[in-house]
């Protein structure tokens, strides 16, 4: 380990035989918690983090708005109609799953294969996972129209003496999406005890001293506790991890339990958790590079880590492609015409355009990551990482809208959103980053226990060696 | 001795005795040697997860993985009982033709349940194992003990072992190498 590097170092000096350090710079285990701990202990946060605030506030109270007005008025404020029952509300809800799997994939997955890399970023991404779950529920919510009924979905005895259908891909749906919010949930938060605890007592006000101490459940990072810590990180790593691959299959069968040509397809569940993991990844970028920039987190979240999120993002990319390709070539394949028809008109058809871009945002613009002059640019990352979001949403939007025409040309329909459908998705995205910004401010952003668990001076007849601390 | 009144000054009584050490090896070695003189109610206390101090410490494996399964288990077993109750017995309704305990068409409901009744199962039983939550403790009043969460190392061990002496134990904490042995009194 005689590679302790300087101060800030390019990315590109690395050999392969030789493991680049996961922290730059000259950081012992206090100045790694100064520096997380900072971005909640200033008085003032950068400029950029109130811009963020009052933009995304504002699209908030827009939700809001969108949300009171939908319910009051009903359903017909949106576009959806006979033959297109699903519209945006549908495309949004599985947009929104989608991202937040990249949170959970980081955490969870990522843990169990030993890929210490996950460490500087897994907190923001788990942030990242239940401020998109929030989002994502919200849309089945409300999309029901009578949304006071909605306790009917639940299997709680009532009145009426029914019981739901558990037969249903929808019902499934609701399971696993309310049990992968509270184990994201449970997840996140466990993680962060040890943190809060640090928070707790370098707390500069009573206020906050009473706040992180009670969220900190008096922590005290003795052995013993971290050894039960330790295991049920494992135990919940080990469980999320089929739960990540089985949301999204989950959210994949309300479609493909159909009998929609273009939705009935066993490659669903595994392209939509490719999908969902390669937009999360997406997201996770456009997020955290400019959360390093503000917070000066630049030797904790390294090019490294940026790097390998952005392998990841290339490899689920050419999954995405080979899926959208596969797709096509089986629907002509299998013989069966109604089949072919859907994915020529998806191409062709009145929505081609929403295809395309698609198609290439999805597939074609992620092959860039295979120069690391792109895969180690700040600019090129963010942009990227945005024309993914872009293209995961069409993704969604393409599929739903297989709605338009299916096997009778008399029932054939289009759909168009109206402006409250618009300024609904825009303040989902309102909702999230408004989440997200209070999340930078108030919570440790950065592992602090992690990222020194894996420094070599926490492993025992290493320190000597002169490295680190 | 515990109950001498020499102890009860107006600082409170006697907790045990805190010691600091320097790095990850020197805590570790200092374990070895509480461990080897025969200690039972002491503890390590450390910023992150410090691995192999366990068998430094002689500390037996958790027995949560058992009980975590148990919850799954558990799970399991209400996802079966719910969907087969409601829909084969209290509420038995023919869709699609599909019989009435249609179990391909529950495994992913049974599914989510083991998932969250373990997941469950596991923070729950954790924070009670680790005895939290416990807003004080005699330790939060130690001198310097704030940065256990930053970087500071210690060893803590209970005025209640039955080994505990004044003198002898905070002799074998100093010749463990510790930076600095203080009493910790409970408030």
């Amino acid at each position: 380990m005689s590679t302790q590097a300087i101060g800030y170092r390019p990315y590109g000096e690395d050999t392969p035989l030789e493991r680049p350090p996961l922290v730059l710079g000259d950081n012992d285990f206090h100045s790694i918690t100064e520096k997380v701990s900072r971005v909640v202990e200033r008085p003032k946060p950068p400029r950029g983090w109130y811009v963020s605030l009052a933009v995304s506030g504002l699209l908030t109270l827009v939700l809001l708005a969108m949300v009171v007005y939908l319910i009051s008025t009903g359903i017909g404020v949106w576009g959806v109609n006979i033959p297109v029952g699903w519209g945006f509300a549908i495309v949004n809800f599985v947009f929104w799953v989608g991202i937040g799997h990249a949170g959970t994939l980081i955490s969870a997955i990522l843990f169990l294969f030993r890929q210490q890399w996950r460490t500087s970023i897994n907190r923001a991404a788990e942030a990242m996972t239940i401020f998109a779950v929030i989002c994502a529920g919200m849309f089945p919510a409300i999309h029901v129209g009578r949304v006071w009924f909605e306790y009917w979905i639940f299997p709680i005895p009532n009145w009426s003496g029914m019981w739901p259908n558990f037969r249903s891909p929808l019902l499934w749906d609701v399971f696993a999406v309310s049990t992968y919010f509270t184990v994201s949930l449970v997840f996140w938060y466990m993680g962060m005890i040890p943190d809060l605890a640090t928070l707790r007592d370098r707390a500069p006000t009573k206020a906050r001293r009473i706040a992180y101490g009670l969220l900190s459940l008096g922590w005290r990072g003795s052995a013993r506790q971290w050894h039960r810590y330790e295991v049920t990180y494992l135990l919940l790593a080990a469980l999320a991890t089929p739960l990540v691959l089985s949301v999204h299959s989950v959210v994949s069968f309300d479609f493909a339990v159909a009998q929609l040509p273009g939705w009935h397809t066993t490659i669903f569940p595994p392209y939509f958790v490719a999908g969902a993991i390669f937009s999360g990844f997406a997201m996770v970028l456009t997020l955290l590079v400019p959360a390093r920039q503000f917070f000066g987190l630049k030797e904790l979240i390294t090019m490294r880590h940026l790097e390998n999120m952005c392998k990841i993002i290339l490899a689920t990319g050419t999954m995405v492609g080979y899926s959208y390709s596969i797709e096509f070539f089986i629907s002509w394949y299998s013989g069966n015409l109604t089949e072919f028809f859907v994915f020529l008109n998806r191409a062709f058809g009145p929505y081609g355009w929403a295809y395309w871009i698609m198609f290439t945002c999805n597939a074609i613009v992620p092959q860039l990551f295979w120069f690391k002059r792109v895969r180690t640019n700040l600019v090129w990352m963010m942009i990227i990482g945005v024309l993914v979001n872009v293209g995961m949403w069409f993704e969604r939007f393409v599929i739903v809208m297989s709605l338009h025409r299916d096997f009778l040309p008399s029932s054939w329909g289009i759909y168009i959103p109206t402006w409250v459908d618009i300024l609904t998705l825009l303040g989902s995205f309102g909702l999230f980053f408004f989440l997200f910004t209070l999340f930078c401010r108030f919570a440790p952003f950065i592992a602090m226990a992690e990222v020194k668990s894996v420094m070599p001076a926490s492993h025992p007849h290493r320190a000597a060696a002169g490295a680190g601390h | 001795m515990s109950g001498s009144t020499a102890e009860r000054g107006d600082q409170g009584q006697l907790a045990g005795l805190l010691a600091r050490y320097e790095d990850v090896d020197a805590l570790l070695d200092a374990c070895a040697q509480v461990r080897d003189a025969g200690y039972r109610q002491w503890d390590a206390l450390t910023p992150f997860p410090v691995h192999g101090i366990e068998a430094a410490m002689g500390n037996r494996r958790t027995r949560l993985p058992w009980i975590v399964f148990a919850g799954g288990a558990a799970g399991a077993v209400t996802g079966l009982w719910l969907t087969w109750w409601t829909h084969a017995v209290s509420y038995p309704l023919v869709i699609s033709g599909k019989p009435f305990f249609a179990l391909p068409a529950y495994i992913p409901v049974v599914f989510e349940l083991t998932v969250l009744f373990a997941a469950l199962t596991a923070f729950v039983s954790m924070i009670a194992l680790n005895g939290l939550p416990r807003p004080h403790h005699p330790l939060f009043g130690a001198r310097g003990f704030d940065k256990v969460t930053d970087d500071g190392l210690f060893i803590f061990v209970d005025v209640a072992d039955r080994m505990f002496d004044r003198v002898a134990t905070a002799k074998l904490l100093e010749e463990t190498g510790a930076l600095s042995v203080e009493e910790v009194r409970d408030e």
